[in-house]
């Protein structure tokens, strides 16, 4: 059995003992066994030294029993690590932070507790999975739609307080942004409600998200301060229909007004739909659309001529690139934007776009889909189904084998800089990074990438570097990981989220005035943490008794 | 359509599978693998975990593991706990090992001894 660092054979022992008598035997795991099944499936670092592991893992199945785990922790000094439903892969799975601590496994806590059809909210507790949720609603004919990342097995609430993102409209693809309302057990085990929810007898816990008086929520979102138990979150009616159309543009510069154009569209809301932007002329899909092109092999046609000329572009650009694409009708950029509401207004709302875009020389416009909603789930697999509110784990298809991809990757680590929504940007980014990642040997850029559009005003840089089989390969990518996330803070560029592996670089890199914001996290850990126990590490954030040891 | 048909059957499973009582006593390996397996290992290529094995058995079997002849059950509980490739290994507080015993039994109930 492994025992927690600083806790002796004996305290582990009593813990242990006393996890039991909150939870059952059952749910308490040791064995090497079960514990490594909390390793993080995804690791860069498997076998290595500094590879992160559990000790053991408690699983409650409620408020009062995570309760009841965190002063037991208190009383034994036990170190433990709260995960959602641990699928959090390429992000750090469910391995905790901290090596040795006590993972406390949310999974059982699987409770919809609320649907509220009127207010379109609902609220979950955090091994309440999207497949869960969608299978919920739909069994019980709600009208709500889920808005879910692209592996849909993932914790509604544990995406949301790693601050992952969707698909749908903009209003509910930050799901952080669209929550409403939290129960949180302190470090010291006390039970805290935000918002309204702080309001005895409260009927608008999930109406008014702020309540009154300093607004919490954000310090228990990729953070060490508390165990979030329960978690609301305003979701989107189901429009009536839905509406798909593209945008292309001939010449290299045009990405830039594309952009501008786009971005003031979304911010009016007129275009509602997830934005997405492709470069046929550079074979690179809408990036919502990777598995759709790939397992169709609908990417975009080249000849042996147009591959020449993009072999011999400098990043994703030549003169002689730009005049093929113009004498023969394959545009640099396809924005594909899409619409959610009822035919007259998504027919409109397309109409004022297409005047927008216009103003663009030579942009060419074609409708792809118009549609009366509910989807007819059985063309389902025809479209990307988280921008209609369906979860799916299509995306592995990236890195398993495949026909497009023969050898398959042992899991990937997400590089995801956050950088301006501007066609400037996308350029500069590639060059740097291309650079950046060519002289790291890294395989991270083909001709060009493309960032998503999952936040309102910027975009994630978002760059998969594989995991792979070889610990040489994986400790050069992880060593050019970490000079990747300098080379991005630079520029100006940080990352929005990482795994533990990596979360002192990016943190390290937030580093205005001293690294006050990170003296602030310091000060907040040691005022409701101050024995340590909760999540050490969790985005670089120790316990006062750690923190030499860690830095 | 016959895909499309087992796509189908195997959602029913599922919703029936959540919407339904749990059966506590007596884990349905069917239901299991409709919540747990079938978003990447029902039929067609949409399903990552189908298309890879296509590709590695191309020529000598299909990839849905449900029809798969010559695997043991060992090899599926194996694969659960595990991992391979990208398919993350899963904790008992997702797949019991009673449940593993009826997945298990499930997927290699065509298997040829």
């Amino acid at each position: 059995m492994r025992i927690p660092p600083g806790v002796t054979p004996a305290g582990f022992q009593s813990a242990l003992e006393a996890f039991a008598k909150v939870v059952g035997k059952d749910w308490v795991f040791t064995s090497d066994e079960d514990v490594d099944l909390y390793r993080d499936a995804f690791s860069p670092l498997v076998g290595e030294p500094d590879e992160r592991f559990a000790s053991a893992a408690v699983a409650p199945q409620s408020t009062e029993e995570v309760q009841a785990i965190v002063r037991i922790a208190n009383q034994y000094r036990i170190p433990i690590y709260p995960i959602s439903t641990g699928k959090n892969l390429g992000y750090g799975g469910s391995a905790p932070a901290y090596s040795g601590s006590v993972v406390v496994d949310l999974k059982r806590m699987n409770r919809i507790l609320e649907v509220d059809e009127k207010n379109a909210s609902v609220l979950v507790e955090p091994g309440v999975s999207y497949f869960d949720l969608y299978h919920h609603l739909r069994e019980r004919g709600s009208k709500l739609w889920i808005d879910c990342p692209d592996p849909g097995w993932g914790s509604v609430v544990g995406n949301a307080i790693d601050r992952g993102g969707g698909y749908t409209m903009a209003s509910y693809r930050n799901h952080f942004d669209s929550h409403c309302g939290m129960e949180v057990v302190l470090p010291n085990g006390e039970l805290l409600r935000t918002g309204m929810g702080a309001l005895p007898g409260s009927k608008t816990w999930q109406q008014y998200k702020s309540g009154c008086g300093p607004w919490v929520d954000g310090i228990f979102s990729q953070a060490n301060y508390g165990i979030v138990t329960k978690m609301g979150f305003w979701m989107m009616p189901e429009p009536e229909a839905y509406l798909r159309a593209t945008i292309r543009v001939p010449r290299y510069k045009d990405l830039i007004p594309l952009v501008d154009i786009l971005n003031k569209l979304e911010n009016m809301r007129i275009v509602t739909g997830f934005p997405d932007i492709a470069t046929p002329l550079l074979g690179y899909p809408p990036t919502g659309q990777v598995q759709v092109f790939l397992e169709g092999n609908a990417g975009y046609p080249m000849s042996d001529h147009h591959k020449a000329l993009l072999a011999k572009a400098d990043q994703g650009y030549s003169p002689e690139l730009e005049a093929y694409g113009i004498a023969n009708d394959i545009p640099y950029w396809e924005c594909w934007v899409s619409f959610y509401g009822p035919f007259e207004v998504i027919d409109a709302q397309w109409q004022a776009t297409q005047r927008h875009f216009k103003a663009i020389d030579g942009a060419k416009f074609k409708v792809i889909e118009r549609m009366a909603m509910p989807v007819d789930l059985s063309k389902i697999e025809d479209y990307h189904e988280p921008e209609f509110g369906v979860p799916s784990l299509r995306a592995f298809s990236i890195g398993a084998r495949s026909p497009f991809n023969p050898s398959p990757s042992k899991g990937h680590m997400w590089f995801s800089p956050i950088i301006p929504r501007t066609g400037e940007a996308i350029f500069e980014a590639n060059r740097v990074f291309s650079e950046a990642a060519k002289e790291l040997g890294m395989p991270l850029f083909s001709s060009f990438s493309m960032p998503c559009c999952f936040w309102e005003r910027s975009f994630i840089f978002i760059l998969a570097t594989p995991v792979t089989t070889d610990p040489e390969t994986n400790r050069r990518y992880v060593a050019g990981f970490r000079k990747l996330i300098e080379v991005g803070a630079r520029h100006g560029w940080g990352e929005y989220r990482t795994a533990p592996v990596f979360q002192k670089a990016v943190m390290d890199a937030y580093s205005f005035n001293d690294h006050a914001l990170h003296r602030l996290h310091e000060t907040l850990k040691d005022a409701l943490d101050p024995n340590g126990i909760l999540a050490a590490g969790r985005y670089d954030i120790w316990p006062r008794h750690l923190r030499k040891k860690a830095r | 359509m016959n895909v499309l048909h087992k796509v189908f059957t195997l959602l029913a499973t599922l919703i029936a599978a959540l919407g339904g009582a749990q059966a506590a006593d007596a884990p349905d390996g069917a239901r299991v693998f409709a919540k747990w397996c079938a978003p990447c290992h029902a039929p067609g290529i949409t399903h990552p975990g189908t298309h890879a094995l296509m590709a590695k058995y191309s020529g000598v079997k299909g990839g849905d593991i449900t029809e798969w002849t010559d695997v043991p059950p060992d090899y599926v509980k194996t694969m659960v706990r595990r991992g391979i490739s990208v398919m993350p290994h899963f904790r008992k507080t997702e797949i019991s090992d009673r449940e593993l015993d009826a997945l298990a039994g499930y997927v290699t109930r065509h298997r040829v001894k």
